[in-house]
């Protein structure tokens, strides 16, 4: 535990002095949800059916950005190194920075949703269930990125392909979020999309921190 | 399997068996073409179109058993450590990425006369472009590194992360689909399958799958034959040392794998 | 008394056969120094000692048992430093060193961070951000690193680069510490490090031509002999 803590401070106040990350993450989810409405036209009705699927796309790209922050810097000034030789079990170590990662990505996030949300006119029936969906599946686009992100250590072009390998294990976690809030929408209960969601967070809490630590001890060979 | 962990057991054993199977697949797909093309009934509702179906289904199979074995391999060389795992692994995403590529566009040329539109978001068709995806994200990944074992490991570890996700995949694509279009539930598998039906399915199918293995023994033959060729090349095994060096660096040279000239 | 062994290590970088067939002995109070020219092998070697490589075949071995059966024990005892410092440039000289100190259990974390940055004579150093270090500084925190924690194995890889003559010497001094304590110390490096009556491990001794590791890997006497052949024939034909 005392490492998990350790390692999350860290982080943190890496994260807090290096400045800037949060906010160009959120920046990039209102710019490219802003995107939408350049492109389909401004009609009030046309953004309001589209927004829980723009809003979870754009979320889905923001996270995309900023998943080379969890290992590449620490990989180039050997800090990687380090940490997999340290006496802490990798995989908790690793979920310190996925925890890290989330709480300096995922949330903002959530919190800066309702905000597009209004921007797309969406019905208010389904802010509170997209805050809940969001709650339960950024922390999975964390735990799922990281493990792209530990793939591509020491690639060319890392940063591009990180994308192509990690966008689609994201679409169930899309396809559910967004089929919640679509339901909150039409009235119905979502109940049944939100526990896949919760689910998919268990099991992807249960695998990637092993998937991860595997494809970092492969990068340290 | 460990026997044919030896590249040469491997290449003596795969070189009388080539042949054979390159007839075998030849003789099944023509069988398959003939049995579909003209030994097969016409479709009451679709007419001759329902033919494609005769490609469309064995590479949807095909793509799928070729992730498959990408996943097996995976963990045979990640668990197991078996060495001509990577290579199976390898050789196998281009030939299953092509199989699903044409998956995809059989599936597109059969809807055009069916629905007029070059492609709707059924399930197997988006199930099987994700399936394009995670062939392509794959290849990528291996092409990435300068050095081609660190490419072939860590591929391996996102097959069989990719293979987990397959199924995730296909049902939260069948969820979907059924949520946003519940009028028109349509099959690409076309009608029920008539027995008239199924003997050419089958022949196609098992003829893609020696067309498979014999691509699959071939690109396999090449990786070794390619890899031998690097690893004499790095012992130094063609080197043209002309200068008459020292005693001392003769030593030096003969230690770290650059065979010194007698 | 420990012992720290390794048998008929091998060790394959890419598709380049490194070294193969090692073997070295050290036991407490040991020093080893590892010697050979670039490319020879010595980082490789570290790296497999510290568990961040596997060997292609051998083992190594503490107190007679394999270090890959208990990875967590194995880390526990064995401090490495690298070629890299891994200085965060945001981050104090004492913030540094702290998550090390925590991921190793450290109690009296602040004292034992005292006391590192005393030994290397950077205390005064200790609430500067990483960025403004000079090179030499930056290698001396990261030599502090090792201070921290309890452990009986030293693997240092060229643990003298950027570093003047009385670091050097500071060096030297910590490292006589440690063996006298009964700490394994084995290192790398360019530069004379006056260390007592080190074991000099060659690596070029080790260095199999390469032709030999493939032929027993691979029935390829007869690509060998026909590489021959096509070379000799081409002489003959000049």
């Amino acid at each position: 535990m005392n490492g998990f803590l350790a390692i999350l401070q860290r982080d943190l106040r890496l994260a807090l002095r290096q400045g800037a990350d949060s906010v160009m993450v959120v920046a990039f989810f209102i710019v490219t949800t802003t995107l939408f409405p350049f492109g389909v036209g401004p009609e009030v009705n046309i953004l309001a059916r589209i927004a829980s699927g723009v809003i979870w796309v754009s979320a889905l790209l923001a996270a995309m950005l900023s998943l080379e922050r969890v290992f590449q810097t620490d990989y180039e000034d050997g800090t990687l190194e380090l940490l997999t030789t340290s006496p802490v079990s990798l995989e908790l170590l690793i979920l310190g920075k996925v925890l890290a990662h989330w709480l300096t990505t995922g949330l903002p996030l959530i919190i800066a949703a309702p905000l597009m949300a209004v921007m797309l006119n969406m019905d208010q029936d389904g802010f509170a269930t997209l805050m809940i969906a969001m709650l339960l599946g950024t922390p999975a686009l964390s735990l799922i990125g990281a493990i792209g992100a530990a793939l591509i250590l020491g690639a060319r072009r890392g940063g591009v392909l990180v994308s192509l390998l990690v966008l689609p294990l994201y679409i169930p976690v899309l396809i559910f979020g967004a089929g919640a809030v679509e339901a909150a929408l039409l009235g119905i209960s979502a109940i049944a999309q939100l526990q896949i969601m919760g689910a998919i967070l268990l099991l992807t809490l249960a695998a990637a921190p092993f998937a991860t630590s595997h494809a970092v001890r492969q990068a340290m060979e | 399997m460990h026997r044919f962990a030896k590249p040469s057991v491997f290449l003596k054993f795969t070189a009388p068996i080539l042949p054979w199977l390159s007839v075998l697949t030849v003789i099944l797909i023509a069988a398959g073409l003939y049995f579909s093309l003209i030994g097969s009934p016409v479709d009451y509702q679709q007419g001759h179109t329902v033919r494609i179906m005769y490609i469309h289904v064995p590479a949807a199979w095909m793509g799928l058993f070729c992730y498959v074995g990408m996943a097996i391999c995976g963990a045979m060389s990640l668990i197991w450590k078996h060495p001509l795992a990577d290579i199976c692994a390898r050789a196998t995403a281009p030939v299953g990425a092509t199989f699903t590529a044409l998956c995809l566009i059989t599936g597109s040329l059969w809807g055009e006369p069916m629905w007029g539109t070059w492609w709707v978001w059924d399930a197997r068709l988006t199930s099987m472009l994700i399936l394009l995806f995670l062939y392509l994200g794959y290849m990528a990944l291996v092409n990435a590194f300068d050095d081609p074992e660190r490419g072939s490991k860590a591929g391996s570890a996102l097959a069989l992360v990719g293979a987990v996700n397959v199924p995730i995949v296909k049902f939260s694509v069948d969820w979907w689909n059924t949520l946003h279009q519940p009028a028109s539930i349509v099959r690409m598998d076309g009608p029920a399958v008539d027995p008239s039906m199924q003997l050419p399915l089958a022949l196609m199918i098992l003829g893609f799958t020696c067309y498979y293995f014999v691509v699959l023994i071939l690109r396999v033959r090449l990786e070794l034959n390619e890899r031998r060729i690097r690893a004499l090349h790095l012992s130094g095994m063609f080197e043209d040392s002309e200068t008459p060096a020292s005693a001392k660096e003769q030593a030096y040279e003969a230690g770290h794998n650059v065979e010194a000239k007698q | 008394m420990a012992d720290f062994s390794g048998s008929d290590l091998t060790c394959l970088r890419g598709e380049r056969l490194v070294f193969g067939g090692l073997s070295f002995s050290a036991k407490s109070g040991d020093a080893v120094m590892l010697r050979g020219r670039n490319g020879a092998g010595k980082s490789s070697l570290l790296r497999l000692m510290a568990g961040l490589l596997t060997p292609r075949s051998g083992m190594l071995c503490w107190n007679g048992e394999n270090i890959s059966d208990d990875r967590t024990a194995h880390h526990a005892r064995t401090h490495y430093l690298g070629h890299q410092d891994a200085i965060k440039p945001v981050l104090t000289v004492r913030d540094n060193l702290r998550l090390w100190g925590q991921l190793r259990g450290v109690r009296d974390l602040d004292a034992t961070i005292d006391r590192a940055l005393h030994a290397l004579q950077i205390h005064h150093l200790a609430r500067v951000t990483g960025r403004y270090l000079s090179s030499g500084q930056k290698r001396r925190t990261a030599l502090a690193r090792i201070l921290i924690g309890q452990s009986d194995l030293w693997l240092l890889d060229e643990p003298t680069v950027g570093l003047d003559r009385e670091s050097c010497a500071e060096l030297a001094q910590l490292i006589k510490d440690f063996r006298a304590r009964g700490g394994i110390v084995i290192y790398s490096t360019h530069i004379d490090l006056d260390v007592e009556k080190p074991t000099v491990l060659d690596l070029d001794e080790f260095a199999i031509p390469m032709v030999e590791w493939l032929a027993e890997q691979d029935d390829i006497e007869d690509l060998v002999h026909g590489g021959k052949d096509a070379i000799s024939s081409q002489e003959a034909a000049q």
